[in-house]
């Protein structure tokens, strides 16, 4: 007989929170957060930081509608952790790109994105997708959802772990 | 390479006649096995002969994980007395050295090796102690039993290549995606995960610049467990999701911060000092929490169904340092 097993995914809608049991130490340094619990609670296209590690960060991003065209010097990734979301790639003209190479993190594109178009994909729950350095893109939710970025941290990060994580 | 003066400190001896496994020796350490247990001794540096035990399919898990990942980021502890600390061209070997009592009483021994010359002694010992059947990379329910007196091997199962994509996995040149005719199928435990590739809608001449993959389905398909894999890379952060099911087969004590990003079901950790092995926190995570491990905490965690894990790793190959100076945190933010 074949053992039944159900994979548990969180989503905006439904998810159950775990927390930190503190023994010996401060609940505070394990930053503790939950990425639908952050969607829930911010705007839409709000970049959150959620992970950080020195230059490095995870965003949490609530996606719903259509957001800004953002552009970044560097690769970055979009998980899609909740409902489906479609991301539309642009090749920037160089006018428009990140003028210095080595800036962290993603910015606005100023004005309307003027280049070649690239093409789109729609994400599912699961699928991560790439979003190349000196590409503008944008992303477009019918419903909310949640997206995590690997990406640095940059002018448009926004830090508030007191409002997102276990203090006590 | 120094060689021949380091290699002449290790050895492993012919196979016992009983139960038909080699010992092995590297400096100061002896390592054995029987039909249940690793038996590891050494001298103490007061000159005392002390010996510990541990269950050999702990201990064959443990030292698969260390072997695997080329001695890993910092402290891998096989348990609460054993384990080695990477210093990414050596590795030191240690007893007792991050436990507060044997420390605290002297019976603590820690040797230095170069990576190639403990590397070449944890592989054998591996091959050696590892019979036909049994998968020391597999959850308990998914493999035979490692008892027993020596029986064939497992080569296939201990020499898996870690996989490491360089930019994305999916793209050309870079980490395949993981397929039934590649020896890929689907986990029992992740069954009814969705399976579709993204829609991918590029214009003419941009096919490898559009670019998504199923992550999950990816994970779904992992033939190992406790085994943090290169999926997405940005400069030097890297995204690792590993399965897990059952134990975490060592005590990871990371010489730097790192992340988890708990992706479907559930996991609890044990943090305790990586220093002394005084329990810290219990940190429980469900679809969707993230938490940091601090760098002066040591983990070990617990998942009861097969579950999908984002390690989160900043790569730096300075950051060590700048920890051990103290001028990167230990704790990654402050609110």
């Amino acid at each position: 007989m074949t053992v039944k097993y159900e994979t548990k995914f969180g989503s905006m809608k439904s998810y159950e929170k775990g927390r930190v049991e503190p023994i010996s130490d401060d609940v505070k340094h394990y930053a503790f957060s939950n990425c639908f619990d952050i969607a829930n609670k911010s705007k839409p296209y709000e970049k959150v930081v959620f992970g950080k590690n020195q230059i490095y960060v995870l965003e949490a991003i609530r996606a719903e509608g259509v957001s800004p065209w953002f552009t970044c010097a560097h690769d970055e990734f979009a998980l899609n952790m909740d409902t489906d979301v479609e991301v539309h790639l642009i090749k920037l003209d160089a006018a428009q790109t990140v003028p210095n190479t080595e800036k962290n993190g993603a910015v606005l594109v100023q004005g309307e994105p003027q280049g070649q178009k690239m093409g789109w994909m729609k994400l599912k729950r699961g699928h991560q997708g790439m979003l190349p350095k000196n590409t503008a893109y944008q992303f477009r939710a019918a419903e909310p959802s949640v997206l995590v970025l690997q990406t640095c941290q940059g002018d448009l990060s926004v830090e508030k772990w007191a409002d997102i994580c276990q203090s006590a | 390479m120094n060689a021949p003066v380091d290699f002449a400190k290790s050895y492993s001896s012919a196979a016992d006649s009983l139960t038909g496994y080699r010992s092995f020796k590297l400096g100061s350490f002896g390592f054995r096995r029987d039909e249940y247990f690793a038996h590891i001794t050494w001298t103490t540096r007061d000159g005392r002969p002390l010996s510990h035990t541990m269950d050999v399919g702990a201990f064959l898990s443990a030292l698969m994980r260390d072997v695997a990942w080329g001695f890993f980021y910092g402290g891998v502890n096989f348990d609460d007395v054993i384990g080695t600390v990477n210093h990414y061209s050596s590795v030191d070997l240690q007893a007792g050295h991050f436990n507060g009592t044997m420390k605290e009483a002297g019976v603590d021994l820690l040797e230095n090796f170069p990576t190639d010359q403990i590397r070449v002694v944890f592989e054998d010992m591996l091959d050696d102690w590892t019979n036909a059947g049994y998968d020391p990379f597999a959850a308990p329910q998914e493999t035979g039993q490692p008892y027993g007196r020596k029986n064939g091997h497992n080569k296939a199962a201990i020499t898996r290549a870690r996989e490491l994509a360089t930019r994305c996995v999916g793209l050309k040149d870079d980490l395949a995606l993981r397929t039934d005719d590649r020896g890929a199928p689907v986990n029992r435990q992740f069954a009814d995960v969705p399976q579709d590739a993204p829609e991918l809608h590029p214009e003419p001449g941009f096919e490898s610049e559009v670019h998504a993959f199923n992550l999950f389905a990816f994970l779904s398909r992992s033939q190992v467990t406790w085994n943090p894999s290169f999926t997405s890379v940005v400069k030097h952060s890297y995204m690792c999701p590993t399965t897990e099911e059952h134990i975490l087969p060592i005590m990871h004590s990371n010489d730097r911060v790192e992340w988890f990003f708990q992706m479907s079901d559930s996991i609890d950790w044990d943090c305790a000092d990586k220093t002394t092995g005084k329990p810290l926190a219990r940190v429980i995570m469900k679809a969707g929490d993230m938490a940091a491990m601090p760098a002066y905490c040591r983990h070990q965690g617990y998942s009861p169904k097969r579950s999908m894990l984002l390690v989160w790793e900043n790569g730096s190959p300075k950051l060590v340092y700048e920890i051990a100076n103290g001028e990167a945190p230990e704790v990654p933010v402050a609110f």
